[in-house]
């Protein structure tokens, strides 16, 4: 901080032009991002909007936008909460399994092993999901439409492909498992050492352990990675373009072959040939589905900030 | 133990001295019972059950640990065995879609990978024959062009959230936007470089550059997280050393900083490629999808590998086989640039990162 030259008046450091350069291009990055996102709204609003007030005999869809886009959202809900119900708990087993079961020099293994998970393309995902999945899935369909077709869920009748919304969710609990495991893990791991010990000295088994030490530590961290997860099913959109066999009703139904499309599936399967202000509708479909993304996110940040006041041993 | 005493304490020394003692399960009994689940499994693939459901057997088999436990040790270890059995049956069942997934993608993709699938484009070909040289090509030009738009900006967005920003109001909202960014679907990505592009070059425009722009806005946020993490890891002591030299701040961040992280921002920037580059979203709605080649990022339509493996699936024509056949070779080829990608980064992030300092 101080100069080797004689004391003067200035009190601010010299700033050489590279100084000054460098710092504008830094600034200049970080504020293109805060323009990027504000970009985004901006344009999806602009390109938007004609789609939303487009009466119903100009858009291809031939339904004004709240009929349109609603059945799009309820199936965009469904799904992606499926699976966060499907993915959490299977998450929180393999995070506890790498952090706290497995041998600890083979723990960091297995994590890249599920890391794995992530780094498949959705469309790989896609794939599979019609060649061997959905196959796969058929006479388990067949099998809840026996037994359990009385609950509204399974009341079928059960689709001859398999390409159903469930089908899809599985999928989808595939691709969100490793993000929840990764952020599940992390927080595992910084559960306090002194309460895991207190924990085990006291008597208490492992699981009693994790469950008086680790959980309560862990708790919102799980609550955002459960979050986080949602937000990313909601959004994905090649594996339920190509597996989902859709129809846009309204039903919870899950194993029946007609079946809601979500808003990310249907724009793209129907972007590519639309024209006109169908585009325009799309691109407000959009809209919707990233004010809803934008929401369980900011959610999930919120509650992970909020924990950061309360983490420690207090 | 004598009969004499009254009749509550003993009992309950007993208890404790069974706790410690005799009321165990022998060591080996977790090898024991999956032995014999294993021997399920095996016994029921040869005797014609398939596989999946001896697994299923094999593993139900595994519950008698628990149950054994149950009889002998009491509830709160038997609970404690079956927690165990269930955190480590969730992993296995992680394992199998992913081994499943490498499996179809490999045995279904490997029997076209040869020279003319890599050598020739869609053009003009019809049924039999052709290649992913044009997917390639788009996949290999939108990829660089993001990552070329992508890596300044996070990375000096890091720089200024490290170097410049500490403690100022801008630095954690520009790093609260950053996590909001992450969170942005891949389709909106699309929409909104589709949006922007409608501005400049009217309706129905599609672009390569249109989808590195919509990659850039995905790959941003991986970016500028990864950097400012390795950034953060830069000891503060080599900044101090080089401002005591009279170093200028600008000179010690491009010759100090910089180049100590170096590995990690590599590392970083290598799996951020990795995750754009199987983007199949964005790409069929800004760069749309051709037979041809197009070396042109800034005229007309491009074909990228996940969008052909997608409309190879989507549209595959009469004699569907041929198209199918391609579009599996398509996504082994995109499997396999990822995991190769991803396995640079751990050899770099391994091979360069500074030992012995922190």
């Amino acid at each position: 901080m101080s100069t080797s030259t004689a004391p003067d008046a200035r009190t601010k450091p010299v700033q050489r032009p590279g100084d000054r350069v460098f710092f504008g291009l830094s600034y200049g990055a970080a504020l293109l991002i805060l323009l990027t996102l504000a970009g985004v709204a901006i344009f999806l609003t602009v390109e938007g909007i004609p789609g939303i007030t487009a009466s119903p005999d100009e858009v291809k869809s031939g339904e004004r936008f709240l009929p349109y886009v609603g059945p799009l959202v309820f199936g965009t809900l469904l799904a992606a909460v499926i699976a966060m119900i499907i993915a959490v708990p299977v998450a929180i087993g393999v995070a506890l399994f790498i952090s706290h079961y497995a041998p600890r020099r083979l723990g960091a293994t297995f994590g890249y092993i599920i890391d794995l998970l992530a780094a498949v393309p959705s469309v790989v995902y896609g794939a599979w999901g019609i060649a061997f999945l959905a196959g796969q899935m058929v006479p388990i369909y067949q099998w809840l439409e026996d037994n359990l077709g009385f609950i509204p869920l399974f009341a079928g009748p059960a689709s001859a492909t398999g390409r159903t919304i469930f089908t899809v969710a599985i999928v989808l609990a595939l691709m969100i498992l490793p993000i929840v495991t990764a952020i599940c893990r992390e927080i595992f791991l910084q559960t306090p050492r002194l309460h895991q010990e207190a924990a085990l000295a006291l008597g208490a088994t492992r699981w009693e352990m994790a469950r008086l030490a680790i959980f309560p530590y862990a708790r919102s961290g799980i609550v955002s990675a459960a979050m986080l997860g949602l937000g990313r099913a909601l959004g994905e959109t090649m594996a339920v373009a190509m597996v989902l066999s859709a129809s846009g009703v309204v039903t919870f139904n899950l194993i029946s072959p007609t079946n809601p499309s979500t808003i990310a599936a249907n724009i793209a399967l129907s972007f590519p040939e639309a024209s006109g202000l169908s585009v325009n509708a799309l691109i407000a479909s959009g809209l919707v589905l990233f004010v809803i993304t934008f929401v369980v996110n900011f959610a999930a940040r919120a509650i992970v900030d909020r924990r950061k006041e309360f983490s420690g041993a207090n | 133990m004598t009969s004499t005493i009254e009749p509550t304490r003993p009992p309950r020394r007993r208890d404790v001295l069974d706790d410690l003692e005799s009321r165990k399960l022998p060591t080996s009994a977790a090898r024991i019972v999956v032995g014999i689940a294993l021997a399920v499994v095996v016994l029921g693939v040869v005797g014609g059950l398939g596989p999946a459901k001896s697994v299923v057997l094999g593993w139900l088999v595994t519950f008698a640990l628990p149950l054994w436990s149950r009889v002998v040790e009491g509830s709160r270890k038997a609970t404690d065995r079956l927690v165990t059995l269930l955190v480590c049956s969730a992993f296995g069942l992680a394992l199998i879609p992913l081994a499943s997934i490498v499996w179809t993608v490999v045995s279904k993709g490997a029997p076209i990978l040869g020279s003319q699938f890599f050598t020739y484009s869609m053009r003009n070909v019809v049924g039999e024959g052709g290649g992913i040289y044009h997917a390639l090509v788009g996949t290999l030009l939108i990829t660089g062009a993001a990552t070329v738009i992508s890596v300044p900006i996070g990375l000096f967005t890091s720089i200024y959230l490290v170097e410049y920003g500490e403690g100022k109001r801008m630095a954690s909202a520009i790093r609260f936007l950053v996590d909001v960014m992450t969170g942005i679907p891949s389709i909106v990505a699309g929409l909104f470089a589709y949006a922007l592009f409608v501005l400049f070059f009217g309706e129905g425009v599609r672009m390569g550059i249109g989808g590195s722009v919509a990659l850039s806005v995905l790959m941003i946020p991986v970016v500028v997280r990864a950097c400012e993490e390795m950034l953060k890891l830069v000891p503060n002591e080599l900044r101090e050393a080089a401002f005591a030299l009279g170093v200028p701040k600008w000179r010690t961040i491009s010759k100090v900083v910089v180049p100590t992280a170096l590995a990690g921002i590599v590392t970083g920037i290598t799996l951020a490629i990795a995750r754009v580059i199987g983007e199949t979203a964005p790409l069929l709605i800004v760069a749309g999808y051709t037979d041809s080649v197009n070396f042109n990022l800034f005229d007309g339509r491009m074909a990228t590998l996940p969008v052909f493996a997608y409309s190879s699936i989507r549209n595959p024509g009469v004699p569907p086989e041929f198209a199918l056949d391609r579009a599996w070779g398509a996504a082994l080829v995109l499997l396999l640039i990822v995991m190769l990608l991803n396995l640079i980064a751990r050899l770099v992030s391994y091979l360069f990162s500074p030992k012995g300092e922190k």
